[in-house]
């Protein structure tokens, strides 16, 4: 978060520099023969407006939200650490951390592994480009859409699924409606979003090796699985660490399933952080909670990103 | 780019060993659970596509069968507004106006406007970032890419107030607001790419006395045509699923793109049962676009996600 204050000031310098008339004689001479400051501002003028208009701004003024009692409505008042110490006795917040951090393992966890399995299929089976572009369709569609065709197959009453199991004699299951069950369902049915992409993703890795590191261990007689564990695995280290940190980051910031298929119910059991953090600013209008509490969410993933970057790092160096 | 080169050049690698080697119980296995996953990634579409084409009357009469005893394309001309309100209360709707082709009109404004904005201004950004010398551009891009980490919610609720005071809200201008002129992924991505090509061609066009402009738009574009497409779809395909922030601001029938109006017929609807063959219709016409993308640039978009994949 340090960083920002020191940003504030290299944009505008960035910004007045070249276009205000050169104070001293040497700056238009080097310019001249660099001969890009003027036509490099114009080439980046929309991305620092745009950064400093909606990204920039933006983060100044929630920090100082932070400290205030800001509603929608009204006068901010400064209220010090207020909001913060609010937060960390907030059952509630540490109740969407929770549910949050339940949310992220299971959908990493499993997403991982099976997107690991099929990439793993796919490199020593096929390179069949209609595959791959199938199990990319469920990633490519809106998550709104995923949630209401999930809600729909797997509804208490008409879901097919229930159906399924009503055909076995199993009672009917409220994948949604059950409180234990819910963030579970909801994490399962982002995994079906998203091991198609990460596949993918890991496929593209594994072709990266090179494929005479098979060729030359089968002839050597290993079978598939010391291949994936002696070949495979070791050596997709840095693209595996690269798709962990992106989906874990990722996966902290559902919110577009929870809203459509459970809306944080039963009960607060999958009120996720960012639904709780959106409730208490267009729900509750507490603006200034809201956005303490994205700060403390800010925290937590740059401290994730942070470590994970450091294992993605030492596994690069262990590689060359 | 690199990934490009071993796509095309390990099929006959393959082809050649799939040819000495006898299916084995392994293989029997592996290709089984591929069809598996098959099938799961494509079932849910099939069963939203099967919901659609059932008439609403036999939603619990039909909710086991795998093809619909009486199919019908009502409920697509109610979820598009093709029927009047009688018939659309008729066939199982509340009576709340749907207008999936307006939706769908929106959506279609919604991402073409970011992903053409976005797209150029990072293309022009990233170009300057890796060609052009300025003072202060590694610090300036530092922080820019900074961004990267923060989470959209944090920016999110500010830029909300922000498009409220500017008296945007409901506005398509004020939905593409944030996104129009940069991210920072994207700049990243541009800036990436530009950064290994060698200056010679540059060079050449300089020496003929084209200037910066002449250069970018002659020379550096079309060259920059492969991930000026990747990230184009990829912005397309972000824009398309974006859903909380279109929520907040494009709140207005006039403005609602479709994942919005999604989420607004799924509270709609009136009886204790939501209307799911309307939604599973509304749902198809979500998806068309992206099957129609997919079928026209399938190869492309896969290669696509290979190449952000290696960075």
């Amino acid at each position: 978060m340090t960083g920002w204050g020191k940003s504030r000031g290299a944009i505008t310098d960035g910004l007045s520099q070249p276009v205000g008339p050169a104070p001293r004689p040497p700056r238009p001479l080097r310019r001249h023969r660099r001969g890009d400051g003027r036509v490099a501002l114009i080439f980046i003028a929309p991305i620092l407006v745009g950064f400093a208009v909606f990204y920039l701004y933006p983060t100044v003024r929630g920090l100082w939200w932070s400290f205030t009692d800001f509603s929608l409505i009204g006068q901010a008042n400064f209220v010090g650490l207020d909001n913060y110490a609010a937060a960390l006795r907030d059952f509630e917040f540490w109740n969407s951390m929770r549910v949050t951090l339940c949310y992220v393992i299971l959908n990493v966890g499993s997403q991982t592994v099976l997107a690991l399995l099929l990439a793993t299929l796919m490199h020593r089976l096929t390179r069949s480009v209609i595959l791959r572009t199938t199990l990319l369709l469920p990633w490519l569609v809106p998550n709104v859409t995923v949630g209401l065709v999930w809600l729909w197959l797997l509804d208490a009453d008409l879901g097919f699924v229930n159906r399924l199991l009503g055909s076995m004699d199993l009672g009917p299951v409220g994948f949604f409606t059950n409180p234990s069950l819910g963030i579970m369902t909801v994490s399962l049915v982002n995994t079906w979003a998203y091991t198609g992409y990460n596949a993918l993703l890991l496929y593209a890795g594994m072709l990266q090796i090179p494929p005479d590191l098979y060729e030359s261990a089968a002839i050597d007689g290993a079978g598939e699985w010391k291949l994936f564990s002696r070949i495979t695995l070791p050596l997709l280290r840095p693209v595996l660490a690269l798709v962990l940190v992106v989906s874990l980051i990722g996966s902290f910031q559902i919110f577009d399933t929870v809203a459509v298929t459970t809306k944080g119910g039963p009960v607060n059991a999958t009120r996720v952080i960012y639904y709780y953090i959106y409730q208490q600013a267009f729900t509750y209008f507490h603006l200034g909670y809201a956005a303490t509490m994205a700060i403390l969410l800010v925290l937590v993933l740059g401290v994730l990103t942070f470590v994970q970057l450091r294992l993605l790092r030492a596994s690069e160096s262990q590689l060359a | 780019m690199e990934v490009a080169m071993p796509t095309t050049s390990t099929p006959t690698t393959a082809r050649g060993r799939r040819a000495r080697r006898r299916p084995s119980w392994g293989r029997v296995v592996g290709w089984v659970a591929l069809v598996v996953a098959l099938l799961v990634t494509l079932f849910p579409f099939y069963w939203m596509v099967r919901s659609a084409l059932t008439p609403n009357a036999d939603v619990v009469g039909d909710a086991g069968r795998l093809w619909p005893s009486h199919p019908t394309i009502i409920n697509f001309a109610r979820v598009l507004g093709l029927v009047s309100t009688a018939e659309a209360q008729a066939a199982g709707g509340s009576g709340a106006s749907i207008q999936f082709g307006l939706y769908l009109w929106n959506s279609v404004c919604y991402c073409a406007l970011i992903g053409f904005c976005q797209t150029l201004c990072c293309t022009m950004g990233g170009y300057a970032f890796a060609r052009l010398s300025f003072r202060g551009r590694g610090l300036i891009f530092n922080i820019l890419v900074a961004a990267l980490m923060v989470p959209g919610i944090f920016t999110l609720l500010p830029n909300f107030v922000l498009v409220r005071d500017l008296g945007l809200l409901g506005t398509i201008w004020g939905m593409v607001a944030p996104s129009l002129l940069m991210t920072p992924f994207a700049l990243f991505f541009m800036r990436q790419f530009f950064l290994p090509i060698p200056r010679d061609v540059e060079e050449a066009a300089m020496l003929d006395g084209a200037g910066q402009f002449t250069i970018f738009w002659r020379v550096v574009l079309p060259m920059a045509r492969g991930p000026l497409i990747t990230i184009g779809l990829i912005t397309l395909v972000w824009a398309w699923k974006d859903f909380l922030w279109p929520l907040l601001i494009g709140r207005d029938e006039t403005t609602r793109t479709v994942t919005v109006a999604l989420g607004v017929y799924l509270q709609q609807s009136p009886n204790r049962q939501p209307d799911w063959t309307g939604l599973m219709a509304a749902s198809t016409v979500s998806v068309v676009p992206v099957v129609i993308l997919l079928a026209f640039l399938g190869r492309r978009i896969v290669e696509s996600i290979n190449f952000t994949g290696i960075k």
